[in-house]
C-alpha cells in the first residue's frame, strides 16, 4: 500500500488490536475517561465551543455540523434536555457503528457523557437496532462498569452532575434511523417521522423537550475533539471536512471492509483499487453507490465537471472523486453514511435497482401517500421487469413515479427512495430499455441473482 | 399484578427493572414487548392486553407496534430461527443462493416455519455487516461470508447441532467473547 493510502485510525484505534477487549480495563489502560475528566474541568459551554470549532460534521448521513446542532438547543424553555445516540445503523452498506459498539463501547460512553455534560442533558439514551442483540448486552455491561467507576450515572466524577444512560432497542425498522421517527419510537409509538417545522428536535424533541440526536461515530469524535482541542481536530482532514471518516466498502471488491482515513486523504479510485485490492480477476467496474443505498449511483465511465464551493474547477472521472463530504456531493451524489457499494460488470443494473426498490418498499412507514404507494409501485415495476415483463416505456414510468415522491413527503425517506431510481434510470437508461428485449437465455446465463 | 401469561420470575423482574428507567411509562413499550416475546416467542392479543395494562395504555397502543415492527411477532418463529440478509451488498455476494441453500437443506420456505416447528427461515433486510456478506443470523449469533456453497455445509452443521463447535463457522459474537476471556 502506498504511504498515502495508510489508514489513520482515531475512532477505530483499538478496535482490532488483538490484546484489546471491550472491558473497561483495556479502555482505562489506553487513557480512557481521562478526557471526561478534562471536560468536567471546563464549563459546559466551553465544551460546546470546542465542538463548534472542530467543524465536525454528523456521521449519520446528512453531514450537518454537530456543534451547530447543539447551538440550536432551546435552553430557555426550562424543560429537561435529552441526549440520544442514534445507533440504529440501518442504511444498507453501512457497518461502522457496529465495530465501535461491539469492540470499544466505552469510547462511545465517554463521548456521550461529555456531550451530555456540554448540553446539560438530564438523561441519555442509546437507540440501538434490535439485530444487535449482543451489542445491547455489551453496552449495558459497559454502562454498568462506567457507573461503578463514577463515569456515568449519579454524581459523575464526584460532581453535582448526574446523567443516566439507557440502552433502548428498536425492532427492525429502517425508519427509526430518521431522527424524529427515532424519537417517536423511543416514546413508545409507531415511528412515523414528525412534520417539520420545528426543523430540529433541539427545539422540540423527546416528550416535546429539547433533544440532541447524534450518530455513534459523531459522539465518539466528541471525545477526541475535547482530548486534542477543537482547533487541533480541525487540522485533520480538510476545511469543512474535518476529522477522519470510517468508510465501509461492500460489494464486489477483493477486500471489502471498514477503513478509517482522514477526510479527503484518498480518492474513490484509490479506495477501490488500492485499499480494497481492486475487483475480482477479469472483471471491470460498472458502478459505485458512494454513500449508502439511498445515495445516487455513479457510473464507472462518467465524467464529472463543475466548480467546488471554494471556486476551483474540477474535471473528474469516478476514480478521481475525493473521499470526504464535499467530493461525492459535488458530483451530484453524497457521502451519506460512508457506505460504498461497488458493482462490477457481472451485475444486471435493473436487478440491482429492483433489489433496492424492494428494500425501500419494505421500509416505508406508510405515513405519506407518495412514498407508501410510490415505493411499492417502483418495486412492482422493477420486479416485473426482472421477471420477463419489461417494456421500453418502463424507464420513463419509473422516473415519473420517483419524481412524484421526491419533495412530497414528511421526511427524507421520500428522497432516499426516489434518488436511487432517478439516478439508476437516468444514468443506465440503455440497460432499462434493453431489458424489454432480453431473452430467457440471456436471463438464465446470469449467475448472480439480485432479486 | 396477576400473571396470566405465566411469565417467569426472571422476565417479570426484568420488566419491573426496565419500566422506571424511562421518564414516561409508554417509552418502555418496545423493551417490555421484547422481554415478553423473548420468553413466549410471540406477542398475541392477550399478551398485548397484558402489556398495555402494565403500562397504563390501551391494547391498541401495543398491537400497533407489534404489527408495525418487522422483528415483532404475533406468531412464533421456529425453535431455531435463521435470518439471511437480502439487501444489495449481501445480494452482490450471493445471498440469494444462500437463502435457496437453506430452503432446500432446512426444508422450509423463506418467511415460513417448518411444519414440525423446529426451523424457520427469514430473508430479511440489511443486517449492518455488509463487508462480510452474505450475512446469516441464527437466533442471536451472526455468521459472515456464508455464500451459497458454504451455506450447505453450514446448514448440515446446524441440523446436526454442531454449529457451535465448528471451527469453520465462528460467529462474530463468539470471536469477540473469546477476546474478552483472554
Amino acid at each position: 500500500m502506498n504511504a498515502h493510502l495508510q489508514e489513520r485510525r482515531i475512532i477505530l484505534k483499538h478496535a482490532d488490536d488483538p490484546s484489546y477487549s471491550n472491558l473497561i480495563g483495556c479502555y482505562l489502560r489506553e487513557g480512557g475517561y481521562e478526557t471526561l475528566k478534562k471536560a468536567f474541568a471546563m464549563k459546559p459551554e466551553e465544551v460546546g465551543e470546542e465542538v463548534l470549532k472542530s467543524g465536525v460534521r454528523g456521521r449519520g448521513g446528512a453531514g450537518f455540523p454537530a456543534g451547530m446542532k447543539w447551538k440550536f438547543l432551546d435552553r430557555k424553555s426550562g424543560k429537561p434536555i435529552y441526549l440520544i445516540c442514534n445507533a440504529d445503523e440501518s442504511e444498507p452498506g453501512t457497518f461502522k457503528d457496529r465495530q465501535i459498539m461491539y469492540k470499544d463501547p466505552h469510547q462511545l460512553i465517554e463521548g456521550m457523557m461529555i456531550a451530555a455534560y456540554a448540553i446539560g442533558a438530564k438523561q441519555a439514551f442509546i437507540y440501538i437496532r434490535a439485530e444487535f442483540h449482543e451489542g445491547a448486552r455489551i453496552l449495558n455491561r459497559a454502562i454498568q462498569e462506567a457507573k461503578d467507576n463514577g463515569y456515568c450515572g449519579d454524581n459523575i466524577l464526584g460532581s453535582s452532575y448526574s446523567c443516566d444512560l439507557v440502552v433502548h432497542r428498536g425492532a427492525g425498522a429502517y425508519i427509526c434511523g430518521e431522527e424524529t421517527g427515532l424519537i417517536e419510537s423511543l416514546e413508545g409509538k409507531r415511528p412515523n417521522p414528525r412534520i417539520k417545522p420545528p426543523y430540529f428536535p433541539a427545539v422540540l424533541g423527546l416528550y416535546q423537550c429539547p433533544t440532541i440526536v447524534n450518530n455513534v461515530e459523531t459522539l465518539c469524535n466528541v471525545r477526541h475533539i475535547i482530548e486534542m482541542g477543537g482547533e487541533e481536530f480541525a487540522k485533520i482532514g480538510k476545511p469543512n471536512n474535518t476529522g477522519t471518516r470510517i468508510w465501509c466498502v461492500s460489494g464486489q471488491v477483493m477486500k471489502p471492509g471498514y477503513y478509517e482515513f482522514e477526510c479527503g486523504a484518498l480518492t474513490l479510485g484509490e479506495m477501490i483499487f488500492g485499499v480494497c485490492g481492486g475487483l475480482r480477476p477479469g472483471r471491470s467496474l460498472k458502478a459505485v453507490i458512494p454513500g449508502g443505498s439511498s445515495s445516487k449511483i455513479l457510473r464507472a465511465d462518467e465524467r464529472f465537471s463543475g466548480k467546488l464551493k471554494d471556486g476551483t474547477e474540477f474535471d473528474w472521472g469516478l476514480e478521481d472523486i475525493p473521499l470526504d463530504f464535499d467530493g461525492p456531493a459535488s458530483v451530484g451524489s453524497m457521502s451519506g453514511s460512508g457506505g460504498i457499494i461497488v458493482m462490477d460488470d457481472t451485475v444486471d443494473i435493473v436487478e440491482a435497482m429492483a433489489n433496492i426498490n424492494a428494500f425501500y418498499a419494505h421500509e416505508s412507514c406508510g405515513q405519506c401517500t407518495p412514498c407508501r404507494e410510490g415505493s411499492l409501485w417502483m418495486r412492482k415495476i422493477t420486479q416485473r421487469m426482472c421477471s420477463g415483463g419489461a417494456r421500453e416505456e418502463d424507464a420513463d414510468l419509473l422516473l415519473s413515479v420517483a419524481n412524484q415522491i421526491e419533495g412530497r413527503t414528511i421526511c427524507a425517506f421520500g428522497e432516499a427512495a426516489a434518488w436511487p431510481t432517478q439516478s439508476f434510470v437516468t444514468k443506465f437508461r440503455d440497460d432499462f430499455i434493453k431489458k424489454a428485449s432480453e431473452t430467457v437465455e440471456e436471463k438464465n446465463s446470469r449467475k448472480l441473482q439480485l432479486i | 399484578m396477576s400473571n396470566p401469561l405465566n411469565l417467569s420470575e426472571n422476565t417479570l423482574s426484568k420488566i419491573d427493572e426496565v419500566v422506571p428507567k424511562y421518564p414516561e411509562k409508554r417509552s418502555a413499550a418496545l423493551m417490555v414487548i421484547h422481554l415478553v416475546q423473548d420468553e413466549l416467542g410471540a406477542v398475541n392479543d392477550f399478551a398485548c392486553e397484558w402489556i398495555a395494562n402494565r403500562l397504563d395504555l390501551q391494547p391498541i397502543n401495543i398491537k400497533e407496534l407489534v404489527t408495525f415492527y418487522p422483528m415483532l411477532r404475533e406468531k412464533p418463529w421456529g425453535r431455531k430461527h435463521v435470518r439471511v440478509c437480502r439487501t444489495l451488498p449481501c445480494a452482490l455476494r450471493g445471498s440469494y443462493a444462500t437463502c435457496k441453500s437453506f430452503e432446500k437443506k432446512l426444508g422450509v420456505k423463506e418467511g415460513h416455519v417448518r411444519e414440525d416447528g423446529e426451523y424457520s427461515l427469514e430473508f430479511m433486510e440489511c443486517l449492518a455487516d455488509c463487508g462480510q456478506g452474505p450475512v446469516v443470523i441464527v437466533d442471536e449469533k451472526t455468521y459472515e461470508n456464508v455464500d451459497g456453497d458454504r451455506a450447505e455445509k453450514f446448514a448440515d452443521l446446524l441440523l446436526d447441532g454442531k454449529l457451535d463447535e465448528s471451527d469453520e463457522f465462528q460467529s462474530y459474537e463468539d470471536a469477540l467473547l473469546k477476546k474478552t476471556e483472554e
